[in-house]
């Protein structure tokens, strides 16, 4: 994609090419990389003893695959120049920060401490692994158009589902924290850095590797098991799974890294006046997301280290016949993965709050109880999760309890929808781009959540659960939700972060179809799941037929919105290159006040604060109450 | 559009007039969707607890719409009225919140998702799980005499088993009408969940595990059975029918299927509520 044009300065360098590539870079880390991961295919070849030609054969080797994607990965970093920093301050040498002050395009294809720089590297590394995302359901809506697997085969058709959900899931993670997250909550808290650089560096490339690792499923044989990857269901599938395994392991430990150093900066480097009560909603939101990313991450990891074990060297922590149970993998993935969900959830709910006060020229109402409500569905989400299992029959007498946590954490989410009509009660709506996303954000939220009160009651899941209606659901709450605070996010901040327009025309194209061709896509879908269509099927009645042709019709629409976006992206930042005003919306948000492009270190002093960056519908006075205007006050 | 957004109009106004907008949106649609569309929601009365969960379903429906109604016709106000005249740059009132207005907010939906969680709990205990898979030992059970019946799922077909007819093994559901059913679901390999739609019974089949359903079908019917549980590639043709038969149709059934698979039977392991079959590994 087109950001990495936006540098800064390019600095002439004396060197030869030649001489630069040599070293610490991307191509030295691809070439550490391939080769970590022959040597793991090596070393898992000779542990897996003789048959191991056999197994080859019939792509099996789970052993050596599961070696070579390690060595592989750790090679990677290596290359990338992960191993350096902790080397040489072992060897005494002093610290420095070359990692961060590099200058030039180079410094976006390597390691590079500058949070703005890793900032703009998740905005582009996500925003590729979601068109190969979007594109795997482009293929699903193919098939889907026929009612037997007719375009793809049944294992192609379940793989592109696996890849399509477990890419979505996985990266979509860090798809608001890794580029806004990353980019701006050092300098809306008034920070020069995160707190662990180094780590918010390795999040991203860890990140990257993940996603090179899911997308080479494709020579192994896919996998069957969709994103939840249900064991026994695994521990059968072929050598494919294990790039499921290792991706998921790795968004699972670059997630824990990201929620780890977030909470730090968070905690420990607010500019002196920022007090908790100040604190920009977007950080909140942030804040809460990094709690559940810290928490359940590590669950994640573990039951993926079992799934792993379990197909290589045949523990069986999941096999019913081996004094193991597929209730373990279960359990344990839902503990994991309903807080997931909430990851996903609750950066939109940030981005949507932090932007309402803005086009609406009004404070944000209700700011306590838009916390309160952010940190109870970060608690009650911990809670919640045997709901994925009410027809299960695992801990059946348990049900009352999970229907009641369930329905408890919709009033902690209803604070946010309080909130964001308070905020728009009697403002001043001005119906920019990242407006309209916030907007449709509330409606599509709105049907997500209240279609999952259906999911709720044990009765009625009995009607849903497995079917079309859970799919509609949990796009509406998480496209519907995320994906549209994400581009919210994307026309909002973009401006700062690369100093250029994006053409609005275009943006508004992107934006109606979108919007339309989403609900056009998956309202229908909830009559489909209501009448009994199964999710991950490539067989349908022919009774469905009409619908789902018009729901494949529409995701094309959705598809194309997406290249109109992709276009903008192309046209606006690489050809046009118009510049941005420094502050567009007219915010009042600390991160609009410092110059474009921001500075390496953000500030030449620390900001001082004295109230939250929410100073709107007050007669504007130069030098009042405003926090952000307090920028250079002398720490 | 812009003559409605006159800055001079009180708050009282503003309220009052969406409150009437919300409040009769909301008397109109709320009996049409219990009277109209209530009928209509699936899974239609092929069994008690089918026709327990249209009537979950149509509760749950009467309480989301004026949820829906108000946020939506909320929007909807707020877009065609509070907007920012072309080319002016207003702000708005700096109010930062209202106490009374939060705690009527919390205090309602928290009375409106408790009752929800409380129905919901009476309708499950009361519906003997409503259909539900309700693990190996359901809390609630329904009195009088039940008919047996375990399916066993494998990757990709379910077949079903009558310990009371000498514990034949079936490879279609056949089942009498206006008897009480005691489903007992098992898988001998990956997870499969037996869903059949019309009956309203969802239930996962779980290697190792016995998962209970109860329900009565209520009229003579066929009925779709799906896997809903994604159990390998050939999930989506995990697909079949089944049949509602009268008493006297059914003795005849069952009798035909004792005679047609009796040499089956007799090499069958013993009925069992689960059986062991050899740990799900690939061939290696």
């Amino acid at each position: 994609m087109s950001t990495t044009a936006a540098t800064g300065t390019t600095q002439p360098t004396a060197r030869p090419l030649w001489r630069r590539l040599i070293g610490f870079n991307l191509l030295t880390a691809v070439i550490l990389g391939v080769g970590g991961y022959y040597l793991g295919w090596l070393i898992g070849r000779e542990i897996d003893g003789p048959s191991y030609v056999f197994r080859e054969k019939v792509n099996e080797n789970d052993v050596a695959l599961l070696l070579a994607y390690f060595f592989g990965v750790v090679g990677f970093l290596i290359g990338l120049g992960f191993a350096n920093y902790p080397l040489s301050r072992m060897l005494g040498r002093p610290a420095s920060l070359r990692e961060k002050e590099q200058q030039g395009i180079g410094r976006y294809f390597g390691l590079c401490t500058d949070h703005k720089v890793v900032g703009m590297q998740y905005l582009v590394g996500i925003g590729v692994f979601f068109f190969i995302g979007g594109l795997n359901a482009m293929l699903i809506r193919t098939q889907l158009l026929h009612s037997t697997p007719t375009f793809v085969g049944p294992n192609q058709y379940l793989s592109l589902v696996g890849m399509h959900g477990t890419m979505m899931m996985g990266m979509m993670t860090s798809g608001i924290l890794g580029p806004f997250a990353n980019y701006f909550v050092p300098i809306m808290i008034g920070a020069r850095r995160m707190a662990f650089p180094r780590i918010e560096a390795l999040t991203f490339w860890l990140l990257m590797a993940a996603g090179f690792i899911l997308t080479s499923t494709i020579f192994f044989g896919g996998f069957p098991t969709g994103w939840t990857g249900y064991a026994p269901l695994n521990t059968q599938a072929v050598m494919g799974m294990d790039s499921y395994i290792c991706f998921f392991a790795l968004v699972g430990i670059s997630m824990c890294l990201l929620g780890l150093n977030m909470m730090a900066t968070i905690i420990t480097m607010r500019a002196p006046g920022l007090t908790w009560s100040r604190l920009p909603i977007f950080v909140w939101s942030v804040f809460g997301t990094s709690i559940l990313m810290v928490l359940a991450a590590p669950t994640l990891i573990a039951t993926l280290l079992m799934a792993a074990l379990d197909r290589s060297i045949n523990t069986s922590f999941f096999i019913a016949g081996g004094g193991g149970s597929s209730y373990l993998f279960q359990n344990l993935f839902w503990f994991f993965g309903h807080p997931e969900v909430y990851i996903l959830a609750l950066p939109g709910f940030g981005i949507v709050l932090e932007l309402l006060p803005v086009f609406t020229r009004k404070p944000l109402w209700g700011y306590r109880l838009a916390v309160s409500g952010m940190l109870g569905v970060t608690l009650m989400s911990f809670f919640v999760w045997q709901h994925h299992l009410f027809v299960s029959g695992i801990n059946a007498d348990l049900r009352p309890f999970y229907m009641l946590s369930t329905e408890i954490i919709s009033i902690p989410t209803g604070f946010i929808f309080l909130c964001v009509m308070g905020t728009l009660w009697r403002s001043r709506i001005t119906f920019s781009v990242p407006m309209l996303f916030c907007l449709a954000w509330t409606f599509n939220f709105l049907i997500g959540g209240l279609s999952g009160v259906f999911l709720s009651d044990t009765p009625s899941d009995v009607t849903t659960h497995g079917s079309f209606f859970v799919m509609a659901h949990f796009h509406y709450t998480i496209m519907g939700g995320l994906i549209f605070a994400f581009f919210a996010g994307i026309y909002y901040w973009v401006p700062k972060m690369t100093g250029l327009r994006l053409n609005e025309r275009l943006a508004k194209v992107h934006f109606w179809g979108m919007f339309l061709a989403f609900n056009s896509t998956f309202l229908p879908l909830f009559v489909l799941g209501f009448e009994g269509m199964p999710r991950r099927v490539s067989f349908y009645e022919p009774k469905f037929h009409a619908l789902n042709v018009w729901v494949s019709v529409s995701a094309f629409v959705l598809g194309l919105s997406m290249l109109v976006f992709l276009f903008n992206a192309v046209y606006s930042l690489i050809f046009v290159r118009a510049r941005a005003e420094s502050n567009p919306w007219r915010s009042k948000s600390l991160e609009w006040q410092v110059p474009t492009p921001v500075p390496v270190h953000n500030f030449d002093q620390i900001p001082v604060f004295d109230s939250d960056p929410y100073d709107y519908g007050t007669p504007v006075t130069i030098g009042a109450a405003g926090a952000p205007a307090a920028a250079g006050a002398g720490a | 559009m812009s003559a409605e957004s006159h800055p001079a109009q009180p708050e009282g106004n503003h309220a009052r007039r969406f409150t009437a907008i919300w409040l009769i949106a909301s008397l109109i649609a709320t009996p049409l969707v219990i009277f109209v569309l209530g009928p209509e929601l699936p899974p239609g009365n092929g069994s008690d607890v089918a026709s327990g969960q249209v009537t979950d379903n149509t509760v749950l429906l009467a309480m989301a719409t004026p949820v829906l109604l108000l946020v939506v016709i909320y929007l909807l106000y707020a877009i065609i009225v509070f907007r920012q005249p072309a080319g002016a740059a207003l702000e708005g009132p700096a109010v930062r919140g209202d106490t009374k207005i939060q705690t009527t907010w919390i205090v309602v939906t928290s009375i409106l998702v408790l009752s929800l969680a409380a129905y919901g709990t009476v309708r499950l205990e009361q519906g003997y799980g409503a259909g539900s898979g309700s693990g190996p030992k359901p809390l609630t059970v329904p009195k009088g005499p039940k008919l047996e019946v375990q399916v066993i799922a494998q990757q990709w077909a379910f077949t079903y088993r009558y310990p009371g007819y000498g514990g034949v093994e079936t490879t279609h559901l056949v089942l009498p009408v206006d008897q009480t059913v005691e489903l007992h679901v098992t898988s001998i390999d990956a997870i499969h969940s037996f869903w059949a739609y019309q009956l309203g019974v969802k239930a996962d089949a779980n290697p190792g595990v016995d998962n209970v359903a109860f329900f009565r079908p209520t009229t003579e019917q066929i009925f779709e059975v799906h896997c809903a549980e994604l159990c390998g590639i050939w999930h989506g043709a995990m697909f079949d029918h089944g049949r509602i038969v009268s008493a006297p149709a059914f003795a005849l059934w069952i009798r035909e299927q004792q005679i047609r698979f009796a040499p089956a039977t007799k090499v069958l392991e013993p009925y069992a509520k689960t059986y062991s079959p050899e740990p799900t590994r690939r061939a290696h």
